[in-house]
């Protein structure tokens, strides 16, 4: 029969009624239920299987603290496992499927595990599969992974996006129940900017699930009067949907709305979730509390529930799991889901208080001082049998079973910052400490103030204490009280039934009393290894339902007060919380941003093959037609430019503009080498020392003004060296006047490299700038135009060839590109890429990353001689030291295979032919290596020990990894043109 | 193939003859390439020297901390005696230069013309926008604000010429990131 179970009233909307399948098989419900509440109104009791011994489970709750009811959510790559069915709210063609069970959830082959439940207690792993140690990770973890578990991911990438946004506030409100619709009304009236947040769909809180009144109406139609003031109110923001996860510092909380889970699929653009980063001045813990189960014999079975939730599923969602219910508690508010499930027409069988003077009722039998001893249903609750305050078994039938054992306060954020909560005696409950996160105040049932009058007046007034802390002046009226229910807390504890095997503590880590007691035994008295050894408390529910029970029963053993035992803490996320939103936009092409060259959209056209470079995308090589190796595009770039003249995007490479008076003697610290008495007009080469005297970077610094530099930076260390340079500035010679700037994207720049690179520029550059020899020379620098826009020229070369480097303002970049190969035509001008750029250097023995690796010295690098002695630099001293100047330090060299056709792979280690190749024998290595086309063969840089002294030696290239093993010769690193005449013509 | 002859044609930022123009919903965006800037920063003992020069050049008071002044001719705060002035580029694209003879040697002027790309928000519901996409409260904001903040890992300036119309300068060679993150943005937050 459909909704079988479904009572009258509640908070949903029959006239919309949505279909949905839970495992395979179709049922109703209606706007406003969660999967949890239509199942059980579909009398549907069964939703999963327990992570160990898979036992059949059902909802325990009816909120997020739920840790039975997990279900895989949707289907395809939308699938989600571990979701609750208590919290997911329905919508039309919903599906879900049961986990942790094989073949069917009625029937699951696993179920074993639960017979064999002797052999799993607490520390079963630990114990049992200790050796060998090395199929702990291989055999062991991958079975018991397979046997015990929760969901499957889809192994889909996510169709959804993820959005993260930031907001601001003088007061978040956490919970909108009734302390925090009242305290964010009060604050609201105050003029402050409030959010108020709440993870239901329905604001309200434990509103919705009542039947008393507030002043003149029901408490759910107060809450929702409050809502739409509240949301009327351009000062405040009230975000349904959206759970605070965490507390963090300076008043910061991670709040997630699910934006999109209550739909089918998100709407076009929108995301599927956002996580927020809240900013307020002050924040109000009202997140309520939650109720706890007693523990006793089988209470694991569908239908055994919290009271409260029971009460929550009949009255909001007019929902319950059997038409005969009974209720174990030992409070006055088990009475209350009684009284409210009677006045539904569910049948109570009997009410047991563990109290003996429990109240009694006119309308059901209350059996005080009595307990529950066991229970029985395969699937679900059948039977419960009492055992009664005079010693006698009674059998009740019933299909659930409430259990009330009092209330938790939710201190879950106010524990974030290692607050730990302290325990009140009168309701029987860890309440929050002194410690909260600054800035944050607890009110209401969170606060442990359980009466809905209470809680009201709880909201008003920590909402006054806390607009006085950011200074709010506002005389507004705080809203007036209306009439609510001020029961006191009636409760005498009651945690478990003595005599119980199989008594459930933690439901979704199957953890059980025995195995608390077990833990005792085997003198694990903390708290914290209680938690661990046991894994209580650990599951994806934080133990929200768990805890207290294990603290009490340790407490017990010990023979101490709760209080004395401790309670274990919370961190964020406060519910489960899916990777993705953590990632939010960012993720595959979005990873990061992405930066482009000035001849990008050019490079595109031609056919380009990039490679990221930092952030940067950088054209590696142009392939021509024909051309089907990548080798041969690149030899042909670098042969052509030799021969002829070749063009590259150089603008990647870091550029900072270095003003003020003292610019000079600023880089003259900043650098090893000279720098006073660089002309006007001139580029230097500079080496970098870090402070500890390993080289930092290098580049070229052009003097354009007595009073102003352009220093150039390696690509990959331009961000790096700018902030070595501003903390330089600030820091150590705040004195000196000089001020940075980085001009890196704001020129475009190409470097013009070969024989022909001149006769190439003479066309482009205007013609009233000489650039010959004489006029231009080998590092000259100077302002030219270009079609009549302004640029910069300086005769710089990386490749060893005659070579400048010219830049125009970056929006001029692709008209530039397209220039310099229109007038290269007659020259059978190549632009050549990454590839290319490096195998010019390379065959020139010019140092780049690859050497300077954060471990190499000047002196390593062929360059000890550039640090200047006569004057003071960063790194001067420090590099003098012994270790850094052994006789036998590495020094920088070429190497040749002996056979031509071997090749030199960078990383291969270097050995003296006839000694053992181990560490103790090791050489050097090599850095940078690559086929020269000019030369016909590899070639290769790298260290060596005593290099310089050894050219001309037949080495020994190791690399045992690869597989390499031949012989190369040490030669100059210098492989072509080592003078440098080509340079200078 | 172009000819050598030929002008020096500019592209936008976003590699375009002329700047895009997005829309969605009530909020438009701009890309704004018409707009020259130049960083100046005071030179030692000579601060108020050169905010007075600035002063004078931009003809009003230099913007505090968190500030601008101006529009299209105006100028924001960068740091402690250090401000970005901004001008059209049709006009000014020679606006370093014009500074540097404004300033007297008081101050380091750097031309920062396209070291920057700029796109212009416009539409009602801009805070809804910029929530999603960084931390800057635009809702505290009534014009006349102007800050540094990231936006998908990109160090960006935030102007606000009013709450609805903020103007988003960020990296030049990223600004098909940053325009990319900006108009998702939109369409997430609209």
């Amino acid at each position: 029969m459909t909704q079988s179970n479904r009572l009258s009233g509640g908070l949903i909307n029959r006239n919309e009624p949505m279909r949905f399948r839970f495992d395979g098989k179709s049922y109703e419900g209606f706007a406003g239920d969660t999967l949890a509440s239509a199942l059980l109104a579909n009398n549907v009791r069964l939703m999963g299987r327990s992570f160990k011994y898979h036992r059949p489970r059902g909802p325990l709750t009816a909120g997020s603290e739920e840790p039975n009811a997990i279900v895989e959510l949707r289907s395809g790559a939308r699938q989600e496992p571990n979701t609750r069915a208590t919290t997911a709210e329905l919508f039309d063609g919903l599906t879900a499927k049961s986990q942790n069970r094989w073949p069917s959830l009625a029937f699951d082959a696993l179920a074993i595990n639960d017979r064999l439940s002797n052999f799993f207690a607490a520390g079963f792993y630990y114990k049992t599969f200790m050796w060998p140690a090395s199929f702990w990770e291989k055999v062991y973890e991958p079975i018991i992974r397979k046997a015990a578990g929760l969901g499957a991911l889809s192994h889909e990438p996510d169709p959804d996006s993820y959005d993260k946004g930031f907001l601001h506030c003088d007061l978040l409100v956490i919970g909108a129940g009734p302390a925090g619709l009242m305290a964010a009304l009060t604050a609201a009236r105050a003029n402050a900017q409030v959010i108020l947040a709440d993870e239901d769909f329905l604001p309200g809180g434990r509103l919705n699930s009542e039947t008393f009144a507030l002043g003149d109406q029901p408490a759910s139609d107060w809450a929702t009067a409050t809502t739409a003031e509240l949301v009327a109110m351009p000062n405040v923001r009230v975000m349904t949907r959206t759970t605070v996860l965490g507390a963090f510092d300076h008043g910061i909380y991670g709040a997630l709305e699910r934006v999109s889970d209550h739909l089918p699929t998100p709407p076009e653009g929108k995301p599927r979730q956002i996580l927020w980063r809240i900013y307020s001045k002050q924040a109000i813990l009202a997140a309520g509390a939650t109720e706890r189960p007693i523990a006793f014999e089988q209470n694991d079975r569908p239908g055994i529930m919290l009271a409260s939730a029971l009460r929550s599923y009949a009255n909001r969602w007019a929902a319950t799991p059997a038409q005969r219910i009974a209720i174990f508690t030992n409070n006055d508010d088990g009475h209350r889901t009684a009284a409210d499930l009677h006045a539904k027409g569910v049948r109570i069988t009997a009410l047991i208080d563990t109290r003996p003077d429990a109240p009694t009722n006119y309308d059901y039998e209350v059996l005080a001082g009595a307990t529950v001893s066991d229970t029985s249903g395969r699937l679900g609750l059948s039977f419960v049998k009492v055992a009664q305050a005079d010693g006698s078994e009674r059998i009740l039938e019933c299909g659930a079973l409430g259990v009330s054992g009092g209330w938790n306060p939710n201190v879950h954020l106010a524990s974030h910052q290692r607050g730990r909560p302290v325990w009140q005696e009168d309701i029987a409950a860890f309440v929050p400490g002194e410690m909260l996160p600054n800035g944050m105040h607890a009110a209401g049932a969170a606060l442990g103030i359980f009466s809905t009058h209470g809680a009201l007046a709880s909201g008003v007034a920590v909402a006054k204490t806390a607009l006085k802390a950011f200074g709010n002046t506002s005389r507004a009226k705080p809203p007036s009280l209306p009439d609510a229910e001020d029961a006191p807390i009636n409760i005498t504890p009651f945690w478990h039934v003595n005599g119980a095997k199989r008594a459930w503590l933690d439901q979704q880590n199957d953890v059980t009393a025995k195995d608390v007691k077990l833990a005792h035994q085997e003198n694990f008295t903390s708290v914290e290894h209680l938690k661990r050894y046991t894994t209580l408390g650990m599951a994806t529910d934080q133990g929200k339902t768990s805890n207290m029970g294990g603290l009490a029963i340790m407490a017990e053993l010990a023979g101490k007060s709760i209080p004395q035992v401790g309670t274990t803490i919370f961190r964020p996320p406060y519910t489960p919380t899916a990777i993705g939103a953590f990632a939010g936009r960012s993720r595959d092409k979005d990873f990061r941003p992405v930066r482009k060259t000035p001849s990008h959209f050019w490079a595109e056209e031609q056919g380009a093959i990039f490679v990221e470079v930092g952030m940067w995308l950088r054209a590696q090589w142009f392939p021509k037609p024909g051309e089907t190796h990548w080798r041969q595009s690149v030899d042909r770039e670098v042969l052509q430019t030799r021969k002829s003249v070749g063009i590259c995007d150089v603008t990647t490479l870091g550029k900072i503009d270095v003003q003020g008076a003292n610019a000079a003697a600023f880089l003259n610290k900043i650098y090893c080498n000279p720098f006073l008495k660089v002309p006007v007009g001139k580029v230097r080469y500079g080496l970098m020392l870090r402070e500890d005297g390993i080289a930092m970077d290098d580049g070229t610094a052009a003097r354009l003004a007595e009073d102003h530099f352009v220093v150039t930076t390696t690509t990959a260390n331009a961000v790096a060296v700018y902030r070595h340079m501003e903390f330089v500035r600030q820091c150590l010679f705040p004195d000196m006047d000089v001020q940075l700037i980085s001009t890196t994207e704001a020129w475009a720049q190409f470097s013009v490299a070969g024989p022909n690179a001149r006769k190439l520029l003479q066309k482009v550059v205007d013609p009233e700038h000489d650039i010959s020899n004489e006029a231009f020379p080998y590092m000259a620098c100077g302002e030219i135009s270009v079609g009549g826009v302004r640029g910069r020229l300086f005769r710089i070369s990386f490749s060893g060839e005659l070579a400048f480097e010219i830049a125009v303002p970056t929006r001029y970049g692709d008209a530039l590109i397209r220039r310099l190969v229109a007038a290269g035509e007659e020259f059978d001008a190549v632009v050549y890429g990454t590839e290319a750029l490096g195998v010019m250097r390379i065959e020139k023995g010019h140092a780049a990353g690859n050497e300077l690796n954060g471990t190499t010295t000047a002196l390593n690098l062929g360059m000890g001689r550039m640090v200047n002695k006569k004057k003071d630099s960063i790194g001067s001293t420090l590099s003098e030291r012994e270790g850094l100047n052994q006789e036998d330090a590495l020094k920088l060299v070429g190497f040749k295979p002996v056979d031509a056709n071997d090749p030199v792979p960078a990383g291969a280690h270097l050995m003296t032919k006839g000694t053992p190749v181990d560490a103790a024998h090791d050489q050097g290595y090599v850095t940078s290596a690559c086929y020269s086309p000019n030369l016909g063969h590899h070639i290769a840089l790298g260290y060596l020990k005593s290099g310089d002294a050894r050219l001309g030696e037949v080495i020994r290239l190791v690399s045992p990894l690869t597989g390499v093993d031949h012989d190369v010769e040490v030669v100059s690193a210098h492989f072509i043109d080592p003078e440098g005449e080509r340079l200078r013509v | 193939m172009s000819d050598i002859s030929s002008e020096m044609k500019p592209l936008t930022a976003l590699g375009r003859q002329e700047p895009r123009t997005d829309t969605h919903k009530d909020v438009t965006m701009r890309e704004m390439s018409d707009i020259a800037l130049a960083s100046c920063a005071a030179r030692l003992g000579q601060e108020d020297a050169a905010a007075k020069c600035l002063a004078s050049f931009i003809g009003g008071d230099l913007p505090g901390p968190g500030k601008m002044t101006g529009d299209t001719f105006g100028s924001f705060w960068t740091g402690p005696d250090q401000w970005m002035v901004m001008a059209q580029h049709d006009t000014h694209e020679d606006l370093a230069a014009q500074l540097v003879v404004a300033t007297k040697g008081t101050a380091s002027i750097t031309e920062q013309n396209d070291a920057w790309c700029c796109f212009e928000l416009t539409g009602p519901r801009l805070t809804s926008v910029f929530e999603l996409l960084c931390p800057v409260n635009l809702r505290a904001c009534s014009g006349g604000e102007a800050t540094r903040t990231s936006i998908d890992h990109l160090s960006c300036f935030l102007l606000v010429s009013s709450p609805d119309r903020v103007r988003v300068f960020g990296p030049r060679s990223s600004a098909g990131s940053l325009h990319h993150a900006l108009l998702t943005a939109m369409r997430a937050a609209l």
